[in-house]
């Protein structure tokens, strides 16, 4: 078990009548990358603020690093480090003199000031760019420079808002890398808030799906979908033509097959759309859907097996949510 | 014993032999070594860098030779109209020589003091009126309070910077000219004198301070920089133009009419004060009140004055102590006006949900 170094229990921010964050529980532990995800306004942004100490909860309360936001913001923000969305620096400085604000404002003398700034500078790959003003930064320096902002105070968590938003796909690559590997070498802990799944699926050890406020689940990637999906962890989708020429398939044809499929051990559900078969199964049935295919007098032309992704996850979650919205 | 004195011997000789050269420049190393190791508190940090953007902004250079201009201006018409020192002269004004520079004009240009009534404000709401609305806009409000700041010392220390520019740049305006004046007539000012054109430079540099409060006000309250700036010179504007206007225009349509052998009940004077009152609310009157009494030390009472007061009392000027006394009420004026703008920005500061852009 990791030592817990983000914790909240029943935090709730209200605006008016909007319920931004509803009785939010949330535990994250040291070292782990962790994924906020959830669409635009679901109240992730709102979430960071609490954190940080930067508004105020309506209930409830948080822990960051030992330390109540809400009553030792200065303590907290010692340690954390945190990425807004669409971060600004001064234009009209370097990106130097940028970092070097931060980290005096940080209580960091001016000699190891600079020495770090340029230690991080080249981290991120800044170096050659660093006396530039920020005025003239692209959005993927600006982004990389805001790391740099986050990381020259050596903190223990760092706190990044929709980091990858409006950066092409290599810098976006490069980015998540470099977050991933700081956060190994330095023991760092991550909080990402994203709505863009490959992403975070591609970095995050745990992910927690926000929606309308609430967290209606958390947890590695593989524990969330053996939750949803707990019948039918695995799908397969199965193609396959028709031996004696003909290309029409309608499903009442199929019946035969499809019941055949349904009888092998271990298949849940069985769909058909596309021309594509899918099975959705807990074990591998993939060689006894095969055999019954052929035995149901056609062959077979695809056969893959996939394991849910962020992406079903996160579709599957939105289709109860519409279903909700409608019975309400 | 001996070796005791041997040594003192020793040590007295090499000492005398210390040039200064020999122990500053290792003190200043050391002292330099010291600051370079130490870290500023945060709020220091946050003034130094508020300072060095306005002295780099164009406005603050713009309005700086603009100010520079009129100083200078006002000292030729200063020198030009002070007319010849009598040393032991009757007139009063004659003894305080010195502080005509100031206050000394034939009509054609203001004086000093009118200049800087009217600058003044335009100083305080330019250094003042982006105060906090632009960092909020372009994104570095957020990354700023997400250090360990205490979100009041930010906008103490916007003020702060602003003021010590104010300050600095008042202080050496004003001695600028006393220096240049010097030059020129030849006389020094006399210890009076001179305090009494520090104090009036503290007077301007709190009323720039007013301005600057109501304009980061409006910075707090506003999210449009220009829409802040506007509103800002809208009311400096009103107060400065409109409202002695919109006073002077009620008070002669309520005037009470003097009976056929004058007024003797003290109405009129009653009615003047009235209206002296009103106008004082207007930052300027105030400040305009307390520049005059304090570089024109005849002047003895702000408001109306009576023939029966008047009668007997001896046209000498006031020691500097009494000017200040007289003046009292207008200070007191404008430090409230000021921590009052102050702290309603403050309050709205305090309360305002920063999120990024």
């Amino acid at each position: 078990m990791r030592e817990t170094i983000i914790s909240t229990s029943g935090l709730t921010k209200r605006y008016g009548d909007l319920v931004a964050v509803n009785e939010l529980d949330l535990t994250i532990g040291k070292g782990e990358v962790y994924g906020l995800l959830g669409p635009n306004g679901a109240g992730k942004s709102t979430t960071i603020l609490l954190l940080l100490g930067l508004a105020e909860a309506s209930a409830g309360k948080a822990m960051v690093c030992g330390f109540n936001p809400a009553t030792h913001a200065i303590e907290v923000r010692r340690r954390v480090g945190y990425l807004p969305d669409d971060v600004g620096f001064y234009d009209s400085r370097s990106g130097l003199e940028n970092l070097l604000f931060t980290a005096r404002l940080n209580s960091i003398a001016k000699d190891e000031a600079r020495r770090r700034a340029w230690q991080i500078l080249e981290q991120v790959g800044l170096a050659s760019d660093a006396e530039k003003k920020t005025g003239t930064y692209s959005r993927g320096m600006r982004q990389r420079l805001g790391l740099a902002d986050v990381l020259i105070k050596k903190p223990s968590v760092i706190i990044l808002d929709e980091p990858t938003l409006g950066i092409d796909p290599q810098g976006v690559r490069e980015f998540l890398d470099l977050i991933v590997r700081l956060s190994r070498e330095q023991e760092l802990t991550v909080l990402l808030s994203s709505h863009h799944l490959h992403q975070v699926q591609q970095v995050c050890d745990k992910v927690g799906l926000f929606v309308d406020g609430k967290l209606i689940a958390d947890g590695t990637i593989d524990a969330l979908s053996a939750k949803l999906f707990a019948s039918e962890p695995l799908f397969v989708e199965v193609g396959f033509a028709v031996r004696n020429g003909a290309t029409q398939m309608n499903p009442d044809e199929l019946m035969p097959l499809t019941d055949r499929i349904r009888r092998i051990e271990g298949v849940g559900s069985v769909g058909f759309a596309e021309g594509i078969l899918r099975v959705g199964c807990v074990n591998d049935p993939s060689s006894a859907i095969a055999r019954a295919i052929f035995d149901a007098g056609y062959d077979l032309t695809l056969l893959q097996k996939t394991r849910y992704g962020l992406d079903e996850i996160y579709h599957r979650y939105f289709q109860e949510r519409e279903t909700y919205g409608k019975t309400a | 014993m001996e070796k005791l004195l041997d040594l003192y011997h020793s040590f007295a000789e090499r000492s005398r032999r210390i040039t200064w050269r020999q122990i500053a420049v290792p003190l200043r190393r050391l002292m330099r070594a010291e600051r370079r190791f130490e870290a500023l508190h945060p709020f220091w940090v946050i003034v130094g860098r508020e300072m060095s953007d306005h002295i780099r902004s164009w406005r603050f250079i713009i309005l700086l030779v603009l100010i520079s201009l009129t100083c200078f201006g006002s000292l030729y018409t200063g020198l030009n109209n002070i007319g010849t020192p009598k040393v032991g002269g009757t007139d009063v004004n004659r003894a305080f020589f010195f502080l005509q520079l100031f206050t000394a004009t034939d009509g054609t240009l203001p004086s000093f003091i009118v200049f800087l009534n009217f600058l003044g404000p335009l100083l305080g709401i330019t250094l003042g009126f982006d105060a906090i609305n632009s960092e909020i806009n372009r994104g570095t409000m957020s990354r700023l309070l997400s250090q360990p700041v205490h979100r009041d010392h930010v906008l103490n220390a916007k003020f702060v910077a602003s003021l010590l520019v104010i300050a600095t740049l008042f202080f050496a305006l004003t001695l600028l000219m006393t220096g240049l004046g010097l030059i020129f007539i030849g006389v020094p000012p006399t210890a009076s004198e001179f305090l009494r054109i520090l104090s009036f430079t503290l007077l301007t540099v709190l009323y720039v301070a007013f301005w600057l409060n109501a304009a980061i006000l409006f910075s707090v309250r506003f999210r449009q920089p220009a829409t802040s700036a506007l509103c800002s010179i809208a009311v400096w504007l009103f107060l400065a133009v409109f409202y002695p206007i919109l006073i002077k225009l009620v008070a002669k349509a309520l005037a009470p009419e003097p009976g056929p052998f004058g007024n003797f009940d003290g109405s009129a004077a009653n009615f003047q004060h009235t209206v002296i009152t009103l106008l004082r609310f207007a930052p300027g009157q105030l400040y305009s009140d307390a520049t005059t009494t304090l570089l024109m030390p005849v002047v003895r009472s702000l408001g109306p004055l009576t023939m029966e007061q008047v009668a007997g009392a001896i046209p000498n000027p006031l020691p500097l102590g009494e000017s200040i006394l007289i003046v009292w009420p207008q200070l007191t004026g404008l430090i409230a006006a000021t921590v009052g703008c102050f702290v309603l920005s403050y309050i709205g500061f305090m309360r305002k949900e920063i999120r990024a852009r």
